[in-house]
This record gives structure tokens, C-alpha cells and sequence, in this order.
């Protein structure tokens, strides 16, 4: 993928959550830098040959989505996704770059996986992956795995995703010894000794169908201690899928302490509930479980407020084999790069998200967290962005993915992103 | 009805016109052999004496060739998969499967996917419908009626098929349930069954003018898991002993979907005292899963 020489986009609707921007203008890009952004812009802008201009009336330009949370599979489960489908499904969905979580095999935990990972994205191009390293050895909850040499080798964060590291004293470790060397903790809030067995979220649902239930009590306690912790150590916080009301308002409560601490919540979570499930439906087993209204609604306004920072995918592939099942045996997981921003877009339509609200956690809010400069829409910046066509009706289908697996697939939903460029490249076009 | 997945999906009058007709057979010496020339296949996945031997009664009573299969130690150790048999069979020419499985929701994974004929012989915690309709063949033979009775329904309700399919079908009859379990025992949310379910984790409540006292078997294994100390423990806390069945009105029966753990659930007292309804229901099991394989093949395969 090779830089931009001359590209304006002409007329598109600017929204940008850096420079607070929402207004209808030109936006020029020159050897993959933002050059000149504003009104008339790209009528001045005369550049060379092969320069490229997209009439771009009725359409959204917006940063660049970035992932905190996704799974490629490489290395390890490649017939699942590896990182090149991986990748280009993130671009197809408006993503610049993506945070990809250590449950490989074998887990990322040692700066050479972490190497392998990174130089296999770069060459592959288009978004850029960030790698998130192991906490704990193998992820095994025991030992700390080794975080500097990983972010060295270009871990941006650390998880033991899937697993939770359950032992309060390592887990204080493990926010002390991160502090030490500066990068962020994200947890996967999920008691096990409550959740043995479990399947779907413990409710009406769960009983009526004999499944085995995911409380959501094993999840509040994890925030509640790993909020009380990070208040004690000092350390960076970031809650992966929340999925309770509880979470929700243990978050805000401790935001409201001044407690700087962060966290996301998935397209899934923010839609569904436990009834999908109904009818033994293993596209809607995932971890955390869907839960019910009142959580969804808890999210939602959390969300909308700011108590919860930021939107991930939580991006699982699983192929048929692995869904095409009994509901106990099918893997938990939800894809989600491809379609994240159409199934948000219902929230604006419901008057729940702005627009800017939405870019702010697809893009602007895991950028910090992830320590990668936010995409902007400004003058001197590098080319990130999303073109969007906010009416354009689609189904979700397969797209770039190796997976399909998404209790969405073949529903209608309305805004498609047509183009993404990515640190000055374009990653995807709509043809 | 093309399959016989759970009660909960079941409509009241193809439950009622099960019930009468196994009415109807359990007088018949010699009923009219309609699966004839038929093969039924018994898919056990989990160890069950009585209900296999049921189906396989059943199905030979009616003239079908039964293939009991024991898949504890066959093919499925060899890695096969439900799915697998399932097709193999079926090339084979068998047109109905009764499938027993650990996993929730297995019968209904298969019957997706068969053009067979699927019965539902209890699959994980879901349901097992065949039990609820011979235990509402027994009670209207008893009570006369369904509507209108309390029937209390204790113990580990949390893992059992039997407790909810009896909830679905009961609720469809207008009868009122009281349903007791330890509360480390008890499912959350059972009461959306409906307004007919009454929860209780004290069972003298849930026993007090009860016209049905179904108890439920509670596994030994649920003390490793910590849901309960001890088999007397429990036995102290639970069990129906005379004094508690003594707060069921006093033509109260009682059930227990087999096989029973003497002195834990039921004190032998009870157990073979009067009331006791349990041999009834081992018989009415034959004719009410008759009925069932003749509905199903009453109608043409899908």
C-alpha cells in the first residue's frame, strides 16, 4: 500500500472529536499528510496528475476507528483469521489501527511473539497492529510474563483476555510493576470460581433453556477490586467489555472519586440481550454473556456519558466448526471489525450517540489508551481517516474476515464506510 | 409435530390429545402396529435404565424395530460426533431418533438438521418431555383433573430437565406450582415460567395443601460442588419425611421421577407409604411415549 501522492475529499460532513470540528469542507492530503482542511480547500488545491478527487456531498469524513480489543488468531488458530484477513477486515470497517490480544497460540507473553506479530503486520500493511502482551506467563494467572521486553518489542498494553487474573496480590503486582514502565492494564473482569461451566448469562433465559449461568456478580467483583486496586497502586486501568449495570456504576463512581480509569463496551453488548440465545443460538454465545435491558440500557447511557470511555470490538473469529454445534460446545465470540460502525449507527438513529460521541469512542478515546497519537482531522496530521456514507443500506455479510460468526449476519443496517486511508495509505475503497 | 424437542414449545392440545390416547392404549392388548416395518433408534448419551427400556417397550409394542444403542462405550469414545451417528443411522433407514444427551439443547442441534423423527428423552438441564406428559397421565388418573391442583415440586431444580418440563406442561393445565430447592439448588429467574410458579427455599411452604408432591433426585456429586454438605445434611433440610408430606392435603400423592435415593429426598417411610404413586408412573411411561411415536408418525416425514 503506498502513500497518497494528492487526494481531496470535496464536501464531506467533518467530524473530528480533536480540533471538536463538525462542519461541511474540503480536506487535502499530500504525500500522506493532512495539508489543508476547510471550506473551499479543495477547490484551490491543484495538484499534480494523478491527483485523486472524491466528490464526497452527503458523506461523513471521521478519524480513523481504532480497536483496544480484537482477536487474530496468529499465531496459532489461523484457520480462524491470521493477521493479513485480519487487518483487511479491519480497514474495510474504518479501522487505522488495531489492538490484537495475546490469547494466541502460543500466547504472546515473550517479546519474540510479540516481534513475529508486528513485523508479520508491516508486511502485510494497512492498519497498523498494536499488540497487546500477556500480564501472566502463558497467561496462567502465576508469574508476570515479561512486559518491557515485549513493549519494547511494540506491545502497547497488557491483558490476559479470556482469562482474568484472578489473584488480588498478583494482580497488585502486576499494577505496580506496569506503572513502573508506564503502559496500561486491561482486565478481563471474570471471577472464575463463579463461572465454572458457565454459558450464558445466569437469568430467566439460562433457566428456561437448562444452560449453565454467568452471574453478573463474577464480573462487578472483579471492578470493584481492581478499582479499589488501582486507587492503591496508582496504576493505568482499563476494563475490557463491560457487560453489568454493576460496572457501570462502580466505574462512575470511581470516576467520580477522580479515579483515572477506563473502559470499553462492544457493539454486541450495547444491542442485544440474553434472549438471542433463545433457541440454542451459539452466534450469540460470547463472554461475557449478553445480558438483559436493564444492563444494556446501563450501558448505554454510561457510554453516552462518558463513564465508559470507548467502543471495542472484541473481534473473535470462530469458524463453522467451532459454532456449527451443540450450544455447549461452541467457542464464545462475536466478530465485530466489519460491522461495528453500522450497528452503532443505530444508536445515533435512536438519539443515544452523536456522531461526534461515536468517533470519540471508535477512535479519539483508544487512541490515548493505547498511546498512539489520536487521528485527527488537522493540518500537519497523518492521513487516518474514515469516508462514510451514513445512508447507504447494506447487509452484513462476509467480508474480509476468514469468520462470519455474528448473531448479526444478514441483517440490514444503514452507513457503510467507503474508504479508509491509514497513516497516509488507502486501505480500503467501496467499488 | 414433526419432532418432540420440549414441552415448552408443545401445544395444549396435542398434549392433551397425547395424554387421552395413551389412556386409550394402556387398555389395549393389542394395539394396532403402526410403525410397523419402522426402525426407532434409542440414542443414549448418558446412562438411563428405565427411560431407554420405556422407549424400547414402546416402540416394539408398536411394531417398530428398536435399535438400543449404548454410546457410553461405542462409537462416541471413538470421537463420533452426535451429528455423525445421527447421519449414519439415518442412511441406515432408521426415521425416528429418541435422543438422551448431557448438553442442553443437543435434540434440537440434531433435529435441524435430521429429516428424522426427534425425540427429546432428556437432554442437559432443559427438558424431558415424556416425563412430564406420564406424570400428567398419572395425575389425572389420580386427581381426575390437572386444573386448579397445587403441585409442589422440590429439590435440585437447578439441574433438573423433569422440574421444568413439568412446570411448562403444568402451567398450560391451570395448575398451580409450588417449587422448593435449597437455594444453592434453585435456577434464577424460574418464575418467568409463568404466574402459575410459586418459589419457595423452605419446603413446608411449598408442601402446604399441595393435592402433588413430586421430589426431585438430588446426585451426590452436587456435594463436591459444594451445593450441599451431606446426604443426611441435606436429608435434614429437604427431605420429604412423614411430618412435611404430613402439610400435603391428606390425598396427596407422591412422585418422583426415579430412581429414588432412599433417605435422602424421600424418607422410606413415605417412599412406600401411601400416596406413593412412583410404579404408576413407570407404567403410564410406556403408553404416554406409545401416544408419542404414533402422533409422530401419524404424519408424514418432513
Amino acid at each position: 500500500m503506498t502513500q497518497i501522492a494528492h487526494l481531496v475529499i470535496r464536501g464531506a460532513r467533518l467530524i473530528c472529536p480533536v480540533t471538536k470540528r463538525d462542519e461541511i469542507a474540503d480536506v487535502v492530503v499530500e504525500r500522506g499528510v493532512i495539508t489543508r482542511v476547510g471550506k473551499g480547500a479543495g477547490e484551490a488545491a491543484r495538484g499534480p496528475e494523478d491527483s485523486r478527487v472524491v466528490e464526497a456531498s452527503g458523506k461523513i469524513l471521521g478519524p480513523g476507528f481504532v480497536d483496544a480489543h480484537a482477536h487474530f488468531r496468529e499465531p496459532g488458530f489461523e484457520s480462524k483469521e491470521d493477521i493479513e484477513s485480519g487487518l483487511r477486515a479491519a480497514a474495510r470497517g474504518g479501522y487505522v489501527a488495531v489492538a490484537a490480544m495475546p490469547n494466541t497460540s502460543p500466547v504472546n507473553d515473550t517479546a519474540a511473539i510479540t516481534k513475529l506479530m508486528v513485523e508479520r503486520a508491516r508486511s502485510v500493511g494497512g492498519p497498523k497492529l498494536l499488540p497487546i502482551g500477556a500480564i501472566t506467563k502463558g497467561q496462567k494467572g502465576e508469574t508476570l510474563a515479561e512486559m518491557t521486553l515485549m513493549r519494547d518489542a511494540g506491545a502497547v498494553g497488557f491483558s490476559d483476555d479470556g482469562r482474568c487474573v484472578v489473584s488480588s496480590g498478583l494482580m497488585r503486582r502486576a499494577f505496580e510493576y506496569a506503572k513502573t514502565i508506564d503502559v496500561p492494564l486491561i482486565q478481563h473482569a471474570e471471577d472464575h470460581s463463579l463461572t465454572v461451566g458457565a454459558e450464558m448469562h445466569e437469568g430467566a433465559i439460562a433457566t428456561r433453556l437448562g444452560l449453565r449461568g454467568w452471574p453478573r456478580v463474577a464480573e462487578d467483583i472483579i471492578v470493584a477490586r481492581d478499582l479499589l486496586l488501582a486507587s492503591y497502586t496508582g496504576g493505568t486501568y482499563h476494563l475490557a467489555h463491560a457487560s453489568t449495570h454493576g460496572s457501570v456504576a462502580l466505574l462512575r463512581e470511581a470516576k467520580s472519586r477522580g479515579l483515572r480509569v477506563t473502559a470499553e463496551v462492544t457493539p454486541h453488548h450495547l444491542l442485544l440481550t440474553h434472549e438471542a440465545v433463545l433457541s440454542f443460538n451459539t452466534l450469540a454465545k460470547v463472554n461475557p454473556p449478553l445480558r438483559e435491558q436493564e444492563d444494556v440500557d446501563a450501558l448505554r447511557a454510561a457510554l453516552a456519558d462518558g463513564t465508559i470511555d470507548m467502543i471495542a470490538t472484541d473481534h473473535a473469529p470462530h469458524g463453522a466448526p467451532e459454532k456449527s454445534c451443540t450450544f455447549t460446545q461452541a467457542a464464545f465470540g462475536i466478530v465485530g471489525l466489519e460491522s461495528a460502525f453500522a450497528l452503532i449507527r443505530r444508536l445515533e438513529k435512536e438519539g443515544v450517540l452523536t456522531f461526534m460521541r461515536i468517533f470519540e469512542s471508535l477512535s479519539t478515546a483508544p487512541s490515548k489508551l493505547l498511546g498512539v497519537i489520536p487521528p485527527a482531522l488537522k493540518e500537519g496530521a497523518r492521513a487516518n481517516f474514515a469516508l462514510i456514507d451514513p445512508a447507504r443500506v447494506h447487509r452484513i455479510e462476509r467480508g474480509a474476515s476468514k469468520s462470519v460468526n455474528t448473531p448479526f449476519f444478514g441483517q440490514e443496517v444503514e452507513g457503510r464506510v467507503e474508504m479508509t486511508v491509514a497513516d497516509g495509505a488507502i486501505v480500503w475503497e467501496l467499488t | 409435530m414433526s419432532h418432540l424437542l420440549d414441552i415448552a414449545s408443545l401445544e395444549k392440545d396435542v398434549i392433551s390429545s397425547i395424554l387421552e390416547r395413551s389412556r386409550v392404549l394402556r387398555g389395549d392388548k393389542n394395539p394396532p402396529k403402526v410403525l410397523s416395518g419402522k426402525i426407532v433408534a434409542n440414542l443414549f448419551f448418558e446412562t438411563s435404565t428405565r427411560t431407554r427400556s420405556s422407549f424400547t417397550v414402546a416402540g416394539e409394542n408398536l411394531g417398530a424395530r428398536v435399535l438400543a444403542l449404548d454410546l457410553q462405550t461405542s462409537s462416541v469414545s471413538k470421537g463420533e460426533t452426535l451429528l455423525d451417528t445421527v447421519k449414519a443411522l439415518e442412511a441406515m433407514g432408521v426415521s425416528a431418533f429418541v435422543i438422551r444427551h448431557s448438553e442442553s439443547g443437543a435434540p434440537h442441534f440434531a433435529a435441524k438438521r435430521t429429516s428424522a423423527f426427534v425425540i427429546n428423552a432428556g437432554d442437559g438441564r432443559h427438558e424431558h418431555p415424556t416425563q412430564a406428559l406420564l406424570d400428567a397421565r398419572t395425575i389425572l388418573d389420580k386427581k381426575g383433573r390437572l386444573e386448579g391442583l397445587t403441585v409442589a415440586i422440590a429439590g435440585d431444580v437447578s439441574h433438573s430437565r423433569v422440574a421444568r418440563s413439568n412446570i411448562h406442561l403444568l402451567g398450560k393445565f391451570g395448575a398451580k406450582v409450588n417449587v422448593a430447592a435449597p437455594l444453592t439448588l434453585m435456577p434464577r429467574g424460574l418464575e418467568s415460567f409463568g404466574p402459575h410458579v410459586h418459589c419457595f427455599h423452605r419446603v413446608e411452604e411449598a408442601l402446604e395443601d399441595a393435592d402433588v408432591v413430586m421430589m426431585l433426585r438430588v446426585q451426590t456429586e452436587r456435594i463436591e460442588e459444594a451445593l450441599f454438605p451431606s446426604r443426611p445434611d441435606y436429608h435434614r433440610a429437604f427431605g420429604l419425611t412423614k411430618a412435611r408430606f404430613a402439610l400435603a392435603k391428606p390425598d396427596a400423592i407422591v412422585m418422583h421421577p426415579g430412581p429414588i435415593n432412599r433417605g435422602v429426598e424421600i424418607a422410606n417411610e413415605v417412599a412406600d407409604g401411601p400416596g406413593n404413586v412412583i410404579l404408576d408412573e413407570v407404567a403410564n411411561g410406556v403408553f404416554v411415549r406409545m401416544a408419542v411415536l404414533e402422533h409422530l408418525f401419524s404424519e408424514p416425514l418432513a
